[in-house]
């Protein structure tokens, strides 16, 4: 049986949603970060990307910004400004209790 | 005839047989399953796809009534394929059929809009469960209504409850809105919602569309607000609705000539508004701004940005976004296919925003 393990496909993971927080220099490298080293880096920097750009093309736009809050359904970033980089906060919303209030959707 | 997306979505077989569409990377459950649901009374016509990319090949052609999707599958995941699909196919009904048990998946399912998650059948007994949800969901209609009861309008829910005699809370949420209507011993007590109580408060709800509710149980302590017997209240509500129906629908100019709906300029702490619509290059209200150019790149550009974002984490819908500042903040939301980027004050804190933003989407949906 244990053969058998030699060939069995690896099963897919799902990706869970970040908890905790990064912060990102001016040039967008991630410094430091307190995320699960099982969510891929990659994400995070997209993350530390969009965030750089909104605030500044928001400073272009003349509206200088020091915090964006962004919801999701299931998650909420928030990220502060930092001399040209910014310190993220990721944080999953706990729809659980909603759902299990809620009525259920099969009569 | 040009057919409409929603029209082609939601065509039938000629036979009247609705078309479900099974994906799992699992050839063998595949098949299974396509037995498994050939059971139903209504005898669908199950299609499979073994992976994301070719289940969203199959649903551009159109047709599917319901969307049954594995979470677990390699390239692309099943929450990947629903937040598609969600976007894509607002009509189309969605299933989660997995064998994950974490309830932050659930959640995320749910966050996503779907229809029905459940476990993937192990007995008899769960599968006859699992096909009698299906059978009611096939049998659902589609146009708006009240996720929780087959799709009836609100008037409908409360009438039943109150023919009933029923004593409970409704809590009505509609996108950002929530609402909640008391009902003791088969009569209208009282209504609330987002700063407004009693008869107004109940005509505001009955105004939404769409949305989910719930029930709570019954506050008897609730003081009467509404006097008014159910009947001559619920007719004065359909006949508001007829009346709102029945007049012509304001196309908004493509130049930013459009208005803010009455009373969004006058909430305390708004500085100015610009509504913009997806694939049109002007603003279809900006009020309060000289030059809104800059305004709206930035509004766009973020939007656009943290909405493929939210696709890549599989984190949900965008919902809202708050940029504080030192000079003003702007808060984007979407309302319907429009874009809104609201100026606000900088005294107020990121609560408050928010508070302003319920009152501006509420009155932009009515």
């Amino acid at each position: 049986m244990g053969v058998l393990k030699l060939f069995r496909k690896p099963a897919p993971k799902l990706l869970r949603l970040p908890s905790g927080c990064f912060t990102v220099g001016c040039h967008g490298t991630v410094l430091s970060r307190t995320v699960a080293s099982s969510f891929p880096r990659t994400l995070v920097e997209e993350i530390a990307r969009q965030v750089l750009r909104v605030f500044r093309e928001g400073a272009r736009a003349q509206l200088p910004l020091a915090e964006l809050n962004i919801h999701y359904a299931s998650l909420k970033i928030t990220a502060h400004a930092l001399r040209g980089g910014a310190l993220v906060f990721l944080a999953p919303k706990d729809s659980g209790a909603k759902c299990a209030a809620s009525r259920p959707v099969c009569p | 005839m040009h057919e409409t997306g929603v029209r082609r979505f939601m065509r039938k077989e000629s036979d009247g047989r609705p078309r479900i569409l099974l994906v799992d990377d699992d050839p063998d459950l595949l098949e299974m399953f396509r037995e498994i649901l050939a059971q139903l009374p209504s005898r669908p016509h199950v299609h499979t796809a073994t992976s994301g990319a070719r289940a969203l090949a199959l649903l551009e052609a159109g047709g599917f009534r319901v969307l049954i999707c594995d979470l677990m599958m390699p390239k692309m995941d099943g929450l990947q394929i629903l937040s598609i699909v969600r976007r894509k196919y607002p009509e189309l009904r969605t299933v989660v059929l997995t064998s994950v048990v974490d309830g932050e998946f659930r959640s995320r399912g749910y966050a996503l809009g779907v229809d029905l998650f459940c476990q993937k059948p192990a007995s008899e007994e769960e599968i006859r469960l699992f096909l009698e949800c299906l059978e009611s969901l096939l049998g659902r209609e589609t146009q708006g209504g009240f996720r929780g009861v087959q799709s009836k309008s609100l008037l409908d829910i409360i009438q039943l409850e109150c023919q009933s005699q029923s004593s409970l809370v409704l809590r009505i949420t509609n996108g950002k809105l929530t609402g909640k209507i008391w009902i003791h011993e088969g009569e209208i007590v009282d209504a609330e919602t987002e700063g407004q109580r009693g008869e107004a408060a109940f005509q505001q709800i009955l105004s939404w569309r769409a949305g989910h509710f719930e029930t709570l149980p019954d506050e008897p302590s609730r003081p009467r607000a509404i006097t008014k017997p159910y009947n001559g209240l619920l007719l004065e509500s359909a006949q508001a609705l007829d009346e709102s129906r029945a007049e012509p629908e304001v196309q908004g100019p493509a130049e930013p000539t459009g208005s803010a709906p009455a009373g969004v300029l006058e909430i305390e702490g708004i500085e100015f508004v610009l509504a913009l619509k997806q694939g049109e290059a002007s603003p279809l209200v900006a009020r309060g701004l000289e030059d809104p150019k800059g305004m709206q790149t930035w509004a766009r550009l973020s939007m656009s940005g943290f909405r493929s974002l939210g696709e890549r984490l599989r984190a949900g819908p965008l919902e809202q976004i708050e940029a504080l500042g030192p000079q003003r903040h702007v808060a984007l939301a979407n309302q319907g296919e429009l874009e809104l980027c609201v100026g606000l004050k900088p005294l107020m804190g990121a609560g408050q925003v928010r508070d302003v933003m319920k009152k501006v989407l509420e009155l932009w949906a009515c």
